[in-house]
């Protein structure tokens, strides 16, 4: 098993006539994801990347079944993708778009039923189970199947991360971007909370970073119920207060969301947590034989 | 994105907010213009993107006309140094004239996206005029909070619930629930990401008024607020953060010495602590984007080596899909062309990274290439030392 995505997921790419989109719906498919539709408003009845391309999602779930969204389009239209997704009734829809406005994610975000589609993202690299599928822009070949659960904020640092544990032969059972903005569909509770029931996973990375406060909320989830080892690195511990690093969400505000807060915290919960970015794989790798 | 308060105030009466009435002023001249048109007596404010301006000198009350000249030429270009600004302090351009008015009580409102939620939140407090995260330390229970649904919008209830906590009571009580509604209204209308009264006032009248105003608009809704983003005031802004937002780098000046340039935020907060960790210090957070083209490679460099702190350049691209022979290639044509000299340490990972490798250290330019993060800060701490300050 692996957790959000796997052999059973059937994926359309929103967007999947941009440049973009078929580009990356290309490269999931080589990697072997079940891509199964696409979805262009008024571009139904073509055919992109080998698969049909449908006027609305509704149609594409009739016709073949697609229980997973990847939208990839310009930002003022991502909430709008997302609601579509969740109307049509996909497990997941997952988006990398960057700059959607906070106020889309909050209303979106209300549109989701209890028990509804799970939004991913946005701004974030996606989601990957090595070895099966993956619906998000990560490279492909630096992960290796195994059994370590990624979670992180961040994209190229997570493929540092991957980097890390697979050149020392670790593998992972799946890696979850949850994005770096304010308002996010899917937080690091949601995300360990699936890792904590999944039998393949038997370890976790956590990445963090300032601002905010999902990473104590992990650390309280992770004190209470995981009983797996976890490692955890923040990123920012260096950076001024009251500035916004990149990430929309990387801002320490009031005394609140700073790196030393966040590490203490999950410190407190029994995580091992490093100082240096380049010690992730290292610590998993003590911890795995300790 | 940031305003100043007059343009903030501005914004928010459009939506129904009550302010006080006042104009902005460029010149000594306008203000006393400014003071006469509105009466005596007025409070003359600096306007600059930092709290903290009345302790500064900033803000001061004119009886007189005399009053009004002396008060705008005090703070007219003068460099107020406030907790927010740094050391080196805001040249004030612009000032605010504003009516004087009858204060009975100050109190404490705002409205942010509490994140743990994902929803409006609005925060307020009697105990007005203060720093509210003091007020939020020291007295937790004086802090009000009420949860928006943005489905719904602000309820009349919540709004009651939040004057009644206040304690307001008759006609305040009205003018304080139809204060608060409007200001909702504004927060979501403007795509705000903040907005903050502190202080809300209480006028001897019965009125409530924003007396002070902080508006936040979240920068990625700029696209469908063309009159908020017509109101950038570019002199609040560090000169080399504007010239890399037009390349669209995100760009934030620091005081070390090792210019960073990286893909991704995450890797790029990541590479200045691990900088700091082995003991240098870096000059920026540079954020290249996940591609790193050369044309981004090339503005990065640009804008790096025009900081006269920085005197090496780790270069961090975990490349993935990027092919590191072509990464390579942009670099040595961006080097050679803008005739860079600084001495550049790379970590690079990512497909071709040997040949990549090759390229740079045939290319006859001072790049050293490093294996791994750490290896790569290693080399950063063993080349400054090399390096004469």
């Amino acid at each position: 098993m692996s957790v959000l995505v796997g052999n059973e997921t059937r994926l359309v790419v929103q967007g999947i006539t941009g440049r973009e989109g078929a580009f990356h719906a290309e490269a999931c498919r080589d990697y072997g994801t079940n891509l199964v539709a696409g979805v262009v408003p008024g571009k139904g009845g073509q055919t992109a990347v080998g698969v049909p391309v449908f006027d609305t999602v509704a149609e594409a779930v009739e016709k073949t079944g697609a229980n997973v969204g990847f939208v990839l389009v310009p930002p003022p239209f991502c909430a709008d993708a997302y609601a579509e997704a969740v109307d049509a009734g996909l497990d997941l829809v997952v988006s990398i778009t960057e700059g959607v406005p906070t106020r889309d994610m909050v209303r979106v975000m209300r549109t989701v039923p209890p028990g509804g589609t799970r939004i991913l993202g946005p701004n974030c690299p996606g989601v990957i189970s090595p070895g099966k599928a993956k619906v998000g822009i990560m490279p492909g070949f630096i992960h290796k199947e195994g059994h370590v659960g990624v979670v992180s904020r961040s994209g190229t640092l997570t493929y540092e991360a991957v980097h890390q544990l697979s050149e020392r032969g670790i593998g992972q059972s799946t890696c979850v971007g949850i994005g770096g903005d304010p308002v996010i569909g899917t937080n690091f509770v949601d995300v360990l909370e699936l890792f904590a029931a999944d039998e393949d996973t038997g370890a976790v990375i956590l990445i963090g970073e300032i601002g905010g406060g999902a990473e104590e909320e992990a650390a309280d989830f992770i004190r209470r119920e995981l009983k797996k080892p976890v490692v955890a690195f923040i990123a920012g511990q260096t950076a001024p207060p009251g500035r916004r690093m990149g990430h929309a969400g990387a801002i320490v505000m009031g005394g609140q969301g700073t790196a030393a807060g966040k590490m203490e915290a999950l410190r407190s919960a029994g995580c091992t947590v490093v100082e240096s970015p380049a010690e992730m794989g290292a610590a998993m790798e003590a911890r795995l034989q300790g | 994105m940031n305003l100043h308060e007059h343009q903030a105030k501005a914004l928010l009466a459009e939506y129904g907010v009550p302010i006080p009435r006042g104009k902005v002023a460029f010149s000594v001249d306008e203000a006393v213009a400014a003071a006469s048109e509105l009466g005596l007596p007025v409070v003359v404010k600096a306007q600059i993107h930092a709290g903290g301006r009345g302790k500064a000198g900033g803000v001061r009350l004119a009886r007189t006309e005399d009053e009004v000249r002396a008060a705008a030429d005090a703070i007219l270009g003068a460099t107020l140094v406030t907790k927010q600004t740094g050391p080196e302090g805001r040249l004030v351009r612009r000032l605010l004239v504003e009516e004087g008015v009858a204060i009975a009580r100050e109190l404490y409102v705002s409205f942010i996206i509490d994140r743990s939620t994902g929803r409006p939140m609005c925060v307020a407090s009697a105990a007005g005029g203060m720093d509210i995260e003091e007020v939020a330390a020291e007295t937790p229970e004086k802090i009000l909070t009420v949860t928006v649904d943005p489905a719904m919008g602000m309820q009349p209830f919540q709004a009651r619930r939040l004057a009644f906590g206040l304690g307001f009571e008759g006609q305040v009580f009205r003018n304080g629930t139809k204060f608060l509604t409007a200001l909702y209204r504004a927060f979501e209308g403007l795509d705000a990401s903040q907005v903050e009264i502190n202080p809300m006032l209480v006028t001897e009248g019965g009125d409530v008024l924003a007396l002070d105003a902080k508006v936040s608009v979240d920068d990625s809704a700029l696209f469908r607020q063309p009159q908020v983003a017509a109101l950038r005031d570019i002199h609040e802004e560090s000169p080399l953060e504007v010239e890399a937002s037009k390349h669209r780098l995100s760009y934030i000046k620091l005081d070390g010495s090792v210019g960073c340039m990286v893909n991704g935020a995450g890797l790029a907060m990541a590479t200045m602590d691990i900088v700091k960790l082995a003991g240098a210090s870096p000059a920026n957070f540079l954020d290249v984007g996940g591609g790193a083209s050369a044309e981004q490679i090339e503005n990065a460099f640009r804008i790096l080596s025009s900081d006269p702190e920085v005197r090496l350049v780790l270069i961090n691209i975990f490349g993935g899909i990027l092919r590191c022979d072509r990464l390579a290639k942009g670099l040595i044509a961006a080097v050679r062309k803008l005739g860079v000299t600084l001495p550049i340490v790379i970590r690079m990972e990512g497909t071709n990274v040997e040949l990549a490798r090759r390229m740079l250290e045939e290319s006859g330019l001072d790049f050293t290439t490093a294996d791994g993060m750490r290896d790569a800060a290693e080399q950063v701490v063993r080349k400054l030392e090399a390096v004469p300050a």
